[in-house]
């Protein structure tokens, strides 16, 4: 082996990465050529200061929760959506559950694969949005300062109104990115629980509001006006539809 | 596998790496609440994909998903790591101001030297390349061997030893460089 070989087995030498006989031709070379040795002084040292000064980030204890939070619980939809894939011998039971799926999905044009999608794309949407500072771009409990806070922003307008009275002040709005469009986001408060209440055209036929509950937080989807509405919150059920009905009853 | 036994077998393989899964995160995004966010995410495909998984080795398996939402996320994120770049110039100048500032203090507690040098070396190590960052960060902070790295990058364990090799040698030189100015 020749010293340009040898000079990059180098790293592989200080971290005991390589095999006897690689070691053992550099060995025999360090001997009689400093350019190596000056090379091997470089890796070993900064490999120590590194091991000695570069800090190790342990993961904050909130983290830990977030996650728990943010993992699917309820898992019996997801598994049946992977016995359709691969368990034909149960096609009575998979039958069951497609219809099950299809007849609550018949509601909605789409399939309920992107629902689903969709769905799972609200709740980590709304998880990410409870982290601090990442709740609102504008923070207002003025419904005309949020309103054109959106122009230029998306190409449409969303409707803005405050229930302060009723006891879900607006607090503020943000652009968010869902189901491959931009999307307007005005987030609620009710008694210290954030509700975002996501909004984007859409020309699906959902009159009456379909609620849904996804690893603890209830979401409730309408269409009205050309718009498409998802309500989201830790809220219960109850609260987050008087929510909807009290917004229905206003815009 | 039914969910249970899924979700047993998840906590027991995926979870307890959170801390390695943090670092890396942290290392490669630069940035606490980035990497949160990267980590959160990274454990939610893990989950995902956590049928497909038959292997032994956990974190590396798992490292492997946090490294590819990490550049996922950093191409999503263009515009902001531009913005990083100028913090980049920002980090050096202030590691300059807090070397003099701390030459002139003149209060050579060690506590004070070693909180000196993990920033030292914080800022060095990310002012590295994030191809270099990676290996280097995986090898001298998680203590992965070769053919892990090499497993969890997608690269031949030569690619790793000559990433390790060239890291070092422009870490090496930004210490030095950092410790000429002060």
């Amino acid at each position: 082996m020749d010293h340009n070989e040898i000079i990059e087995l180098l790293p592989a030498y200080v971290d005991q990465e390589l095999g006897i006989s690689d070691t053992i031709a550099v060995d025999n070379h360090l001997g009689s050529c400093s350019e190596c040795r000056h090379e091997l002084e470089v890796q070993k040292s900064a490999s120590a200061q590194l091991k000695k000064n570069a800090i190790y980030f342990e993961a904050p204890a909130h983290l830990v929760r977030r996650i728990q939070v943010a993992l699917p619980r309820n898992r019996s939809q997801h598994s049946s959506f992977k016995g359709w894939n691969f368990s034909w011998l149960n096609a009575g039971a998979v039958m069951a559950t497609l219809l099950a799926v299809v007849w609550s999905g018949s509601l909605y044009l789409s399939l309920p694969s992107a629902r689903e999608r969709l769905t799972e794309e609200l709740v980590s949407s709304h998880v990410r949005s409870l982290q601090v500072e990442h709740l609102s771009d504008v923070i207002s409990t003025d419904k005309h300062t949020v309103k054109p806070w959106f122009n230029g922003k998306l190409n449409f307008s969303p409707p803005v109104v405050d229930l302060a009275a009723q006891g879900f002040p607006l607090v503020g709005g943000r652009l968010d990115y869902l189901d491959g469009r931009s999307v307007a986001v005005l987030v609620y408060r009710h008694n210290q629980h954030p509700i975002n209440l996501y909004i984007w055209p859409g020309t699906d036929s959902v009159a009456t509001p379909q609620t849904q509950n996804r690893q603890g937080f209830h979401l409730i989807h309408w269409v009205t006006g050309g718009m498409n509405y998802w309500a989201i919150s830790e809220l219960a059920t109850n609260e987050l539809e008087f929510f909807v009905s009290t917004l229905g009853s206003q815009s | 596998m039914t969910a249970s036994t899924k979700e047993q077998r998840f906590q027991a393989m995926v979870l307890p790496h959170l801390n390695s899964a943090f670092n890396l995160a942290r290392w490669l995004t630069r940035s606490q609440p980035d990497a949160e966010d990267v980590v959160q995410e990274a454990y939610l495909r893990a989950f995902k994909f956590f049928d497909s998984f038959h292997g032994e080795d956990g974190r590396a398996w798992l490292l492997g998903i946090v490294r590819n939402t990490f550049y996922t996320w950093y191409q999503q994120n263009k515009t902001q790591a531009q913005s990083t770049l100028f913090e980049e110039e920002l980090h050096s100048i202030k590691s300059d101001n807090y070397a003099t500032a701390q030459s002139a203090d003149n209060n050579p507690e060690s506590l004070l030297i070693q909180k000196d040098s993990q920033r030292q070396m914080q800022h060095a190590l990310e002012s590295l390349s994030v191809e270099f960052r990676e290996v280097m960060v995986m090898r001298e902070v998680e203590y992965l061997s070769y053919k892990q790295i090499a497993g969890i990058i997608g690269i031949p364990i030569g690619t790793v030893m000559s990433r390790l090799g060239r890291g070092r040698k422009q870490l090496a030189e930004i210490l030095s460089s950092t410790n000429r100015d002060a």
